[in-house]
Formats: C-alpha cells, sequence, structure tokens
C-alpha cells in the first residue's frame, strides 16, 4: 500500500501517457483496415493501404503540397527569425520593446483571428488566395516561434567565447562562421524542425488562405464528412515514425556531442 | 626573441557618469610578471580588456614597444587573454582550441607547436577530449596553452586561478610562474588575492577604484607602503594617528597618545602635522610589565585582550590605554611562552620598520570586510585586520561584448564593491 | 573604415598631450539590417492585415452590389451587433476554453511534476513521450477521438453498461466531446512549461520545508506550488488562449448547439458572405482574451513573455 503512495504521482503520469497515445494507436490501427471508401469499421487486417498509400485520390497531392509548403516556409522562416535572433541577442539597437512586441503577438493571437486577417488583406489586395499565400501565412506564424528558440540558445552561450575568438585572431566574420554559428547550430536546427512541423500541421490559418489548393490537413477535415480514406493514416502514421526517429536520433546525437 | 615593453598612458575608461578607470599611466617592462591587484570594482579587470581590445578606451593610448596599438582590433594585436571563466570553444577538442589562433594566422607547423603547448601544460594526453569532459584545473590549463602557443608580446590574465579550489591554485601559482620563466613571455596578471600578486608577480600595481595606488616590487610595497589602502590591502597593518613632535634630519618624532615614536625620514610620507604611523603585525614584539629594549619604539600600558594560536604563530590583540588596539603576530619558534590573555604587556619595535603616512589618511582604507570598512571599524575590529582574502569570484565590473555599445546602466549601479 | 585610417585621424586630432577623441566603431546598421527582413514581414503580413480587419469589422455592404463587396462606413455598431447576436458562442467559447484549460492543469500537472522530479533517467524518453502524438496530424487526432467516443465503440459501450451514461445517449457530438478534444489537443502547452518551470525547482528547499515540520501535501502547497506558478501561468496562457480561438473540435466533436465563436468567424467567412461581422467577432475575441489575460497576470504575475 505504501509502493502504491510512494509512487502515486507517476502512475497518474503514466496513465495519462497512455491517454495521449490513445489516438494515436488508434490511427496507426486503423491504417491497416481492410476499408473502403469509409474507414470507420474495423473489417481486417491489410497492408493494401501500405503499399499503396496514394491510392485514395487527392491524398497525395495534399501531401505534396504541404510538403513543399512545409519545406518553403521553414527555408525562409527560419532565414528571417534566425536574423532576428540575433539582433536581439547580440546587439543594442531602438525599439527593442516594439521588435520584442511584435514577435511576441502573433503567438499569442488565436489562428482564427490571424486567418482573417491574412484573407481580409488579401482580398483587399486583389490576390487570390492559393498556395503562395499559404507559404506567406506559413512564414508569418513561424518566425515568432524560430525567434524564439534560436534566442534562448544563443543565451545560453557565454559572450566570453565570441571574444576569446578575436582574441586569438578571428575577424567578425570568422569568428561568426567558425564559433557562433556552429554553437548557435542546434538551436537553428530545432526551430527549423517546429517551423516544419507547425507548417505542416497547420489547419485554421491554412483554411482561410489556401482557396483551392488542399494541403494535408485540409484534405482530412474535408474528408471528415465523407469518410477519411485509410490511406490519411498511413500518412499521419508514417509521419508520426519519421518524427519520432528525427527526434530519437538527435537525441542520441547531442549526447554524443556533449556540447 | 626578445617581445616589447608595454605601455599604458593617461588610460581611462568611462561608462555614462561612471569612470572605471581613471588614467592609468604604467609600463611593464618585457619579460616580467606584472599583477595588477586589487578588491572587485576597481578597474583592473576593464583595464586588462582595453590592453586585449575588448574594451574601447575613452582616452589615453595603449603602446607596445614604438606601436600605437590602442585602435587595433582585438584580431590584430599581439595579446592574448587567459579568460576567467576559460572560454574554451565547447564545439572544438583540446587540440582544436589550442590550434585556434594559429590557424587564423595560418602559421606553419600547427600540429608541432600545438603538441609543445600541451607538453608545456602536462595535458598531452588529453589532446582529444572536449572541454565538457576536463576538469576545471585542466580547463584552466589548456586556456592558457591556448594563449601561449601564439607567443604573445604579451599574456592577460584574468583572475585564472579564481575558480580553483586553494591547494590547485597554489600549485597553479607555481605552475604559471614556471611557465612564465620558461617561455620568457610578458605576463600581466590581474587579481583580488594579494598573497597570489606576491607569490608570483615580479612588479605588482595595486589598484583602487580606478587608480593605481602604488606601484613596485612585492617587497617595497610590503614594507614601505605609501598609502593606508596599500597599507591594509597587502597584508594587515597598525596605523596610529600622530602628531609630529620634531624633525630632524635622520628621524621624525612623532607623539601617538603621549608616547613618543621614530620614524626614519625616508619612510615618513608626511609633510605636515599629521601623520599615521604604521607597523606589521609581525614586527611588533610583546615584553611583560613595563620593560622595553633600548633603541625600539615603545608603547608601554597595553593588556592582552586575544591570543589565538595558529600554528605557526600566535596572533595577539592588545588594548593601549588609549582604547586604540593593535595586532601582534609572534611566530611559534618554541622558545618564547605564549603570553595570556589579561597580562600587561609593553609593544614595542624596531625604529626601522616604523613607516609612516600622510595624517589625511583613512585608517580604515582598504580593510576587506563582507560590509565595507566603515562596518569594520564599527565592529570594532583592530585597525589592519584581515586584509586581502576578499570573496572569490567573478569580478562586478561591467563588461560588454565587442562590437556592442557599452551597458551604461550596468556600470552605473553595481560597478563597485 | 580601416583601422589605420581611424587611428591617424584621431591621432590628428590628438590634445598636447596626445589624448584622443573617442575611437569610432563602424557597422552600427548591422542590427537594424539583421531585423529588416524579418520585420518587414510580420510587419506586413501581421500587423497590416490586422488593421486590414480593423478596417473590415466597420464597413457595410454596398447595397446593390455583389455579394462581398464593402464600402467603409465606421459602423461601430457592427460589433455591437455582432456581440448581441452571437454572445453565447463567445461565452460557451470562453466556457470550453477555460474548463479544458483547469482539465489541462489537473491532468497535466501530475505528469510534468512526474517528468521534472521523479524520471530520473527516463526524463527525456518521458519528453519525448509527450511531445510525439503531435508528430501525427492533428485533425486526424481529433478524428480518432471521435471513433474513440463514437457510439458504437467500446468507451461508449462500456459506459452504458457500467451506467455511468444513461442509455441512448452518446458521448460524441456533445459539450463533452468538445471540451475532451479540446483538453487533450492542448495538454502539451500546458505540460512543457510546467515541466520547465517545476525544472528549475531547487529540491532542497522541499527538503528544508520537510527539515521545519511540513508534511508532504503541506510541502506540495506551501512550496513547490508556489514556485511553479510561473510555469502554471505560461502553461494556461499557452493553452486558454488558442482553445478560446479554436474551431475544429468543436466542428468535428460537437453539434450545432455547441459552436464556439471560431465556427462562426468561419462561417461568416465561408458560408454566408459577411466580412464585417466575422471581423468584428475576431476583434472581440482578441480583446477578450488580452482583457482576460491581462487581468490573469496582473493577479498570478509574470516576467517575461518572449
Amino acid at each position: 500500500m505504501s509502493w502504491l503512495r510512494r509512487n502515486l504521482v507517476m502512475i497518474v503520469a503514466l496513465l495519462v501517457l497512455v491517454y495521449l497515445f490513445v489516438p494515436i494507436a488508434y490511427t496507426i490501427a486503423f491504417s491497416f483496415n481492410n476499408a473502403g471508401r469509409s474507414n470507420l469499421v474495423w473489417q481486417g487486417f491489410t497492408t493494401k493501404n501500405w503499399t499503396n498509400p496514394c491510392g485514395a485520390p487527392e491524398v497525395c497531392s495534399a501531401l505534396v503540397n504541404s510538403l513543399k509548403i512545409g519545406f518553403l516556409a521553414t527555408v525562409v522562416a527560419t532565414a528571417l527569425g534566425t536574423m532576428v535572433a540575433f539582433a536581439l541577442a547580440r546587439h543594442r539597437f531602438r525599439g527593442r520593446s516594439a521588435t520584442n512586441l511584435l514577435i511576441f503577438l502573433p503567438m499569442a493571437t488565436p489562428e482564427v483571428v490571424l486567418g482573417a486577417a491574412l484573407l481580409s488583406l488579401f482580398l483587399n489586395v486583389g490576390l487570390e488566395p492559393g498556395f503562395w499565400t499559404i507559404v506567406i501565412a506559413h512564414v508569418m506564424f513561424c518566425v515568432s516561434f524560430v525567434v524564439v528558440t534560436v534566442k534562448a540558445r544563443l543565451a545560453g552561450l557565454d559572450p566570453r567565447i565570441e571574444q576569446a575568438a578575436m582574441d586569438l585572431y578571428a575577424d567578425e566574420w570568422q569568428t561568426f562562421r567558425r564559433v557562433t554559428l556552429p554553437l548557435a547550430a542546434p538551436g537553428i536546427l530545432a526551430a527549423a524542425l517546429l517551423s516544419f512541423a507547425l507548417s505542416f500541421d497547420d489547419f485554421i490559418i491554412t483554411n482561410f488562405n489556401s482557396g483551392n489548393v488542399t494541403t494535408f490537413p485540409k484534405f482530412v477535415y474535408v474528408s471528415a464528412a465523407r469518410g477519411i480514406p485509410a490511406q490519411a493514416n498511413v500518412i499521419g502514421t508514417a509521419m508520426f515514425v519519421v518524427a519520432l526517429l528525427v527526434v530519437l536520433i538527435g537525441q542520441l546525437l547531442s549526447r554524443r556531442r556533449a556540447v | 626573441m626578445a617581445g616589447r615593453d608595454l605601455r599604458l598612458d593617461g588610460l581611462t575608461k568611462t561608462f555614462g557618469s561612471f569612470t572605471a578607470v581613471d588614467g592609468i599611466s604604467l609600463d611593464v617592462a618585457s619579460g616580467s610578471f606584472f599583477a595588477l591587484l586589487g578588491p572587485s570594482g576597481c578597474g583592473k579587470t576593464t583595464t586588462l580588456r582595453m590592453v586585449a581590445g575588448l574594451e574601447r578606451p575613452t582616452r589615453g593610448r595603449i603602446r607596445l614597444g614604438d606601436e600605437d596599438i590602442t585602435d587595433a582590433r582585438p584580431y590584430r594585436r599581439p595579446v592574448n587573454t587567459v579568460f576567467q571563466s576559460y572560454a574554451l570553444f565547447p564545439h572544438l577538442d583540446v587540440f582544436e582550441n589550442v590550434a585556434f589562433g594559429l590557424r587564423r594566422r595560418r602559421a606553419a607547423d600547427v600540429r608541432a607547436k600545438v603538441s609543445q603547448a600541451l607538453e608545456l601544460v602536462e595535458l598531452g594526453h588529453l589532446a582529444r577530449r572536449k572541454p565538457a569532459q576536463l576538469s576545471g584545473g585542466q580547463q584552466q590549463r589548456v586556456a592558457l596553452a591556448r594563449a601561449v602557443v601564439n607567443r604573445p608580446d604579451v599574456l592577460l590574465l584574468d583572475e585564472p586561478l579564481g575558480a580553483l579550489d586553494l591547494k590547485l591554485r597554489r600549485q597553479m601559482q607555481l605552475e604559471l610562474k614556471r611557465i612564465q620563466t620558461e617561455v620568457g613571455i610578458t605576463f600581466v596578471h590581474v587579481t583580488h588575492d594579494q598573497e597570489e600578486a606576491m607569490t608570483m608577480a615580479d612588479t605588482i600595481a595595486v589598484m583602487n577604484a580606478g587608480r593605481i595606488e602604488q606601484l613596485g616590487s612585492p617587497i617595497d610595497l610590503y614594507e614601505s607602503p605609501a598609502t593606508a589602502y596599500v597599507a591594509n590591502f597587502l597584508g594587515q597593518s597598525n596605523l596610529l594617528p600622530a602628531a609630529v613632535a620634531h624633525r630632524s634630519a635622520g628621524s621624525v618624532l612623532v607623539d601617538v597618545d603621549g608616547s613618543r615614536i621614530a620614524v626614519p625620514a625616508d619612510r615618513c610620507r608626511s609633510a605636515g602635522r599629521d601623520v599615521l604611523v604604521g607597523v606589521r603585525p609581525e614586527k611588533v614584539q610583546l615584553e611583560r610589565g613595563a620593560g622595553a629594549p633600548a633603541g625600539m619604539n615603545a608603547l608601554s600600558g597595553g593588556l592582552v585582550t586575544d591570543a589565538s594560536f595558529t600554528g605557526t604563530s600566535t596572533q595577539y590583540v592588545v588594548r593601549l590605554p588609549s582604547g586604540r588596539q593593535l595586532t601582534a603576530f609572534a611566530q611559534n619558534t618554541g622558545r618564547a611562552t605564549v603570553l595570556p590573555v589579561g597580562c600587561s604587556v609593553t609593544v614595542c619595535w624596531d625604529e626601522a620598520h616604523t613607516f609612516g603616512l600622510d595624517g589625511a589618511e583613512d585608517a580604515a582604507a582598504g580593510i576587506e570586510t563582507p560590509d565595507g570598512p566603515a562596518a569594520a571599524a564599527r565592529a570594532g575590529l583592530p585597525v589592519g585586520h584581515v586584509a586581502g582574502t576578499g570573496p572569490g569570484g567573478a569580478p562586478d565590473e561591467p563588461e560588454a561584448a565587442p562590437g556592442t555599445e557599452a551597458e551604461a546602466t550596468a556600470a552605473g549601479g553595481d560597478g563597485r564593491a | 573604415m580601416s583601422v589605420t585610417a581611424v587611428a591617424a585621424g584621431t591621432r590628428a586630432a590628438a590634445g598636447p598631450e596626445g589624448a584622443p577623441e573617442e575611437v569610432r566603431r563602424g557597422r552600427r546598421s548591422t542590427p537594424y539590417l539583421l531585423l529588416l527582413p524579418g520585420m518587414a514581414w510580420l510587419v506586413l503580413f501581421f500587423a497590416v492585415p490586422v488593421f486590414a480587419l480593423a478596417s473590415l469589422s466597420l464597413q457595410t455592404r454596398v447595397p446593390g452590389a455583389e455579394i462581398g463587396v464593402y464600402t467603409q462606413t465606421f459602423r461601430w455598431a457592427n460589433y455591437s451587433d455582432a456581440l448581441a447576436e452571437y454572445a453565447p458562442q463567445f461565452l460557451r467559447s470562453l466556457l470550453y476554453a477555460g474548463l479544458a484549460t483547469l482539465l489541462c492543469l489537473l491532468i497535466g500537472y501530475p505528469l510534468a511534476y512526474a517528468i521534472a522530479l521523479k524520471a530520473g533517467r527516463w526524463r527525456n524518453l518521458m519528453l519525448i513521450a509527450v511531445i510525439a502524438p503531435f508528430f501525427t496530424s492533428f485533425i486526424l487526432r481529433t478524428i480518432a477521438w471521435r471513433q474513440v467516443l463514437a457510439d458504437s465503440g467500446p468507451v461508449t459501450s462500456t459506459l452504458h453498461t457500467l451506467h455511468i451514461l444513461p442509455p441512448g445517449e452518446s458521448l460524441t457530438a456533445s459539450g463533452t466531446a468538445v471540451v475532451a478534444g479540446l483538453t487533450y489537443n492542448f495538454l502539451p502547452f500546458m505540460v512543457l512549461p510546467l515541466y520547465a518551470s517545476l525544472e528549475r525547482l531547487d529540491p532542497r528547499l522541499v527538503e528544508a520545508a520537510g527539515d521545519l515540520y511540513a508534511t508532504a501535501p503541506v510541502g506540495f502547497r506551501r512550496v513547490t506550488f508556489p514556485l511553479s506558478m510561473p510555469g502554471v501561468v505560461a502553461g494556461t496562457l499557452l493553452t486558454f488562449i488558442p482553445a478560446a480561438g479554436d474551431y475544429v473540435n468543436a466542428a468535428l466533436l460537437g453539434n450545432p448547439s455547441t459552436q464556439m465563436i471560431g465556427n462562426v468567424v468561419d462561417s461568416r467567412f465561408f458560408r454566408v458572405v459577411d466580412y464585417p461581422t466575422a471581423a468584428a467577432l475576431s476583434f472581440v475575441l482578441m480583446a477578450a482574451i488580452l482583457l482576460l489575460v491581462t487581468a490573469y497576470i496582473r493577479r498570478a504575475g509574470t516576467e517575461e513573455l518572449v
């Protein structure tokens, strides 16, 4: 009985973790479902969904769109955000609090408002919502997260290290290239991964600004009414596995590097 | 190859309204071991950083031989720094850390030079480790090797031993001295530890509030302090206010609470009527009763109020009739017995060991206690009690990374201890 | 701006003792150049659109023109109309978000506590386990819950058998399901800041409390929990704000009577073309959130936001 009392918190925690994984388990399980158009009732185990992931119409085009948008948005947001983070962490300038506010606000604004605001801008300007408006929107909300992530990493770096590099004959550019950048790299990488994850999984803002273009989350949402094909589960599971592998490998590498 | 002398001319650094360094001028002879000694906030680290190029002087010049390097960027100066926090590159192993400066300058024979430097600090076997895998002492030695390998004209050390424990620190002090002698580079060592400075340096500059109080060899500074600050900061001193009674060619006779004391004329820095008479506790003898040997300065009527046996010596606190307290150290030679508390004694010392400071000096200047000199006086601590071993750790002088403006706010508030 | 030129210039300007003026440091424009692209993007695609939305919220339809054409009339009544008509959805949004946040706190705190203070070397693995579910699509997860909680599913049948749920009533398409969905989807946003805050806690403080006669529950209430407040505040904000504006959970797990304000905005934009109302509602939502957040922060206290 005292064993229960001592470990109660951990038991509850593990139960919560189980709770977190219920829908995942369901999604993975039903990716193997031998279903027809509607993947609602279990009809038998099959791997045919996995061997034919693009079998359902639009699934793969939606996925490809999400990947393309994710990649573009990540590259742009990471570049812009990293530069801002460096300015904030390493330089003095006027308008610092205004900058901090402008970076914080998009993270604090509900997605509905962000999506609606952007759409009204595009409508005012006469820009048709489509692929590029999605990219623009994704970059917009990812930049703030990149800034926060990279800035946190930079803040943890001892500024003396860059001074030491200069003391040892490295000029500003060499110091940046050989010392600052390698040390900031894990933060930049984390920011890029976060950006991609946010972009890939975004629905609300995308929905407002996509016009006819379909992304993976949008596809799933729209097909929820008629019946989500099992291929969507396949892709969801695949994304899960890939992301999990990336994180685990990252963990192993960082432990090895001991930086 | 003989290096060049380092010369500082009127070097000044202000952060807003706060003056961290106030017109420092000094010469450091090539190949010598020079120490900048002072408490936290006295400007010693800021001075060092200006020499390194990590801080821009507000006024003044820095010269290496004939070359004016005041405006040169840090990477264009033949000056290297050993940082207090070591500042090793965490993503490079020990070898690459040490090789960093050589590679930037495209030096030849990198491998041979790095190996030699690592052998000098006895870390050759750890060349491929990362800094995170080393102990504090080992990191400190890598930082030293990384600087020395470049054979700079001047090597700057910013309290490099501050983070080490006592025993390791003692060991490293000897190591640093050995390396400096072996390599022949000019070392400029910044520290708040007066014992460290006196052990290692050929020349010491005692700094206080941005200015140099006194500059000289350890013996000169110790035996002939120029100000009360130096007298109290280096070791301990007994300082007694006195009035000049008679001046002659050889000595100055003064009155200390009714007793006549002789100060050698060449050791008296006061020209006026008031003098602060000083004598080091280890020079003071305590004689039982009222007797005093001839030729010695003597103050009678003393009462022993404390006798602490420390092993190598016994430290006495003696209260004089006027209420003033004196400290005396009696070396444990085994010949004399320990005087008990309450014993009546005459305090005496050789006239030649007396020094006289300007009467306007604050007798409590330079005493380091957690709450400062005023608290020391209030607490009734004997004048000259426990100086020098201030709290270890980072100096709270303002520092700004190159490429940024100086943080005026950071300096203004807590720049001084 | 070569070094020698500057040095020469200052030497020339030196006074009689050789003391020069301040050395000029170049490249003062660096931070502004670094900031420009990113901040320009945010100004252009965040600040400007928000103003555009504000402007849109005050417009009215041009009579007789086709759908979607508006003119600026500074009609502040748009706001009162919107509020009057959609007050229930508003309040429901705040209610659901509040409930979800509270549940997240109750469920998430033990988890964060366990990871920070009890997990030892399993810590990283548990953290990954908290984040991992969010590698699958948010929509897929929510729909999965719909299936799991479906009438034909095991959960509902069990609850029917145990008479916790009256027979005939379903779990899905209800307010309960929406709140459950919100709780599930925003749990990591609560757990991670809580974990960060608890991880920084010095365990010796709890020991000190024990040394001073505090039992474990008292030690938690008087030492651990207050010291974890920054995490609680951050987690609450990070959960409540997006939850209040969410509409996916309500759309997938609810029914027409559980509509949240996000659903209204969405429908006003895409189904019934009524941009001014949608814009007005968005702003009211933002204002409500800002008010609540400010009041909350002032009571609970917090330091930096970014």
